[in-house]
């Protein structure tokens, strides 16, 4: 075992994963994450614990990930480059390993000017960093780890021991690249992969197959990556404006004939669509499971948690393993 | 190129309004082929200010002057005179040209009348585009001389991220994916190869260290001085 955490057993005993994601709150208050916390508690092995995901300013991912984890609830500790130099992160993550940290996910992250939307003010004039990048991320944990060393040299007498993840984003430009962009992270080190949501699974199909043929399944798990859709509203813009992600126009028509069914009733409309959209993803969690080589799920259910139970329970992935 | 733009008028009256005698004073090399601050910027600002001033009722002698570069002593040095006559000059060079011109003129405050933004080239007239970043290291024969370093909105060194979006980036549709330029110009060179190794940690410190970079060419400074060296003999002689 390279971190002993349940997500890492899980993988290693040949059963499909389930991870779900948790976003911390934009308060000092813990409750938000506890509660969270609970409603996901048995419904999937591990959640990813956002690291102030669209740059908006939230409790940082490893005091929620330790919150979680004091919940009972196992946390993907996400680290993006936009945030922290070398120096920063590696302090970050004796940190987190010094907590009982044991998943970490290494990201990109969005860019700052992200933060300013909708009503939300942001950080758009924040400098980021990026001294590092992804890959050089995963390298650098994986360094840490296995070899007891610094990005900079010096020894570590007590490494970090993560089981290190990155996301891939399959259907992301140029796509006849995208393949060796999650070669680059498995190079670099990555144990396991979470990809952007997925609603065309013929297109993941034939990414998936490009990988297998650089046998990339064999040297990391590849988790196949489904968002919650909520409505088709949301579906739409999923489609027209989230880089890597395209929706097949039926799934679209099923959420909208959802919505439409419900008449001029708001509120029935909102709970069909959301019915539907547990159907979908459903359904997806399911073809995805059928793809050779994909090891699990990484179910978004974004501000609506309570949704994974139904849908692991739907799926036949309940109950989970307990190791 | 370096590449300036003139900062808000508004912004430029504030800090001469309190002045007496200013000199506007521009740089004929970068700034004026980007229309921010060569000699005839330098004259139409120098315009605008007067006008400003009458309009406010503030007494000002404001005057305009331009020499070929600011980064130079040569180029300034026979203007050094007159300039000391003033109680502030508005430069309009680029911000080496203020430093450089501050640390010469004395105690005479030197003011920046642009925003230096980047170094450049001109697609189209009028246009102006960040090509470099000068981070000391160069990469380009990596990345099919497409700078991710000055392009990629997070200066990826193995890209491209999950953003890109119809060849442009996460950002903007208005910004090209650097990545994305990389990958299709690099699959025409028949070079794509290059690009499934990774890139490790950059060494940062070629960028943004402790104090100014330098470079000192010591055969020409010690040819320079031999030079000036042989050419005192003669005038002894
Ligand atoms: S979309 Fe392209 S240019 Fe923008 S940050 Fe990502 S890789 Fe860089």
């Amino acid at each position: 075992m390279k971190s002993g955490s349940n997500l890492e057993k899980i993988i290693a005993s040949g059963q499909m994963a389930v991870t779900a994601e948790l976003g911390p709150p934009m308060s000092a208050d813990p409750h938000e994450i506890i509660e969270k916390a609970k409603v996901l508690k048995g419904f999937c092995d591990a959640a990813n614990i956002t690291d102030c995901q669209t740059a908006v300013v939230r409790i940082s991912s490893i005091a929620a990930a330790y919150i979680s984890q004091q919940a009972g609830l196992e946390p993907v500790m996400q680290m993006t480059c936009r945030d922290r130099n070398r120096i920063a992160i590696q302090a970050d993550l004796l940190g987190a390993a010094a907590l009982g940290l044991k998943n970490c996910l290494c990201i990109a992250g969005d860019h700052q000017k992200f933060g300013a939307a909708g009503k939300l003010k942001g950080h758009p004039g924040a400098k980021n960093v990026y001294d590092v990048d992804t890959c050089q991320l995963v390298g650098i944990l994986q360094k840490m780890r296995d070899q007891g060393l610094q990005q900079g040299g010096d020894k570590i007498e007590v490494p970090p021991k993560f089981f290190i993840g990155a996301s891939w984003t399959p259907m992301g430009e140029p796509m006849d690249f995208r393949p060796y962009n999650l070669k680059k992270k498995v190079d670099a080190g990555a144990d396991f992969i979470q990809t952007q949501g997925i609603y065309d699974m013929e297109l993941f199909k034939q990414q998936m197959e490009k990988a297998r043929n650089l046998g990339l399944h064999e040297r990391t798990a590849i988790l196949a990556g489904i968002i919650v859709p909520k409505s088709a509203m949301m579906l739409k813009y999923m489609d027209s404006s989230v880089a890597g992600v395209t929706v097949p126009k039926p799934l679209i028509e099923r959420m909208l004939k959802a919505k439409e069914a419900a008449g001029d009733d708001k509120k029935r409309a909102k709970e069909l669509q959301e019915q539907e959209g547990i159907k979908i993803t459903v359904e997806l969690v399911k073809q995805a499971l059928e793809i050779p080589g994909i090891k699990g799920v990484h179910i978004q259910a974004i501000e609506w948690e309570s949704a994974i139970e139904e849908i692991v329970k739907a799926a036949g992935l309940y109950p989970r393993p307990n190791l | 190129m370096i590449v300036a733009q003139q900062k808000p008028f508004e912004e430029i009256w504030e800090m001469i309004k309190d002045f007496k005698k200013v000199l506007v004073f521009g740089c004929n090399t970068c700034v004026a082929i980007c229309h921010a601050g060569g000699s005839k910027e330098a004259e139409i600002l120098a315009s605008m200010l007067k006008i400003k001033a009458s309009q406010e009722g503030k007494e000002i002698q404001i005057d305009h002057a331009a020499i070929e570069r600011h980064c130079e002593p040569e180029f300034f040095e026979p203007m050094m005179e007159k300039a000391r006559s003033y109680d502030l000059i508005l430069s309009t060079a680029c911000g080496v040209g203020v430093n450089f011109l501050s640390e010469r003129i004395g105690n005479i405050p030197v003011y920046p009348a642009l925003n230096t933004s980047f170094y450049g080239a001109v697609p189209e007239p009028g246009f102006f585009v960040e090509l470099c970043a000068g981070c000391g290291s160069c990469i380009l024969h990596l990345t099919g001389g497409i700078c991710p370093v000055a392009r990629c909105s997070k200066s990826l060194m193995n890209g491209p991220c999950g953003g890109t979006s119809n060849g442009k980036c996460e950002v903007s549709d208005q910004i090209d994916c650097a990545w994305y330029l990389i990958i299709e110009r690099m699959k025409k060179l028949g070079t794509l190869e290059k690009l499934f190794e990774i890139q490790p940690p950059r060494d940062w410190s070629t960028s943004r260290d402790g104090g100014p970079r330098r470079i000192s060419l010591e055969h020409i400074r010690a040819y320079e001085e031999k030079e000036e060296k042989s050419e005192n003999k003669t005038e002894a002689c």
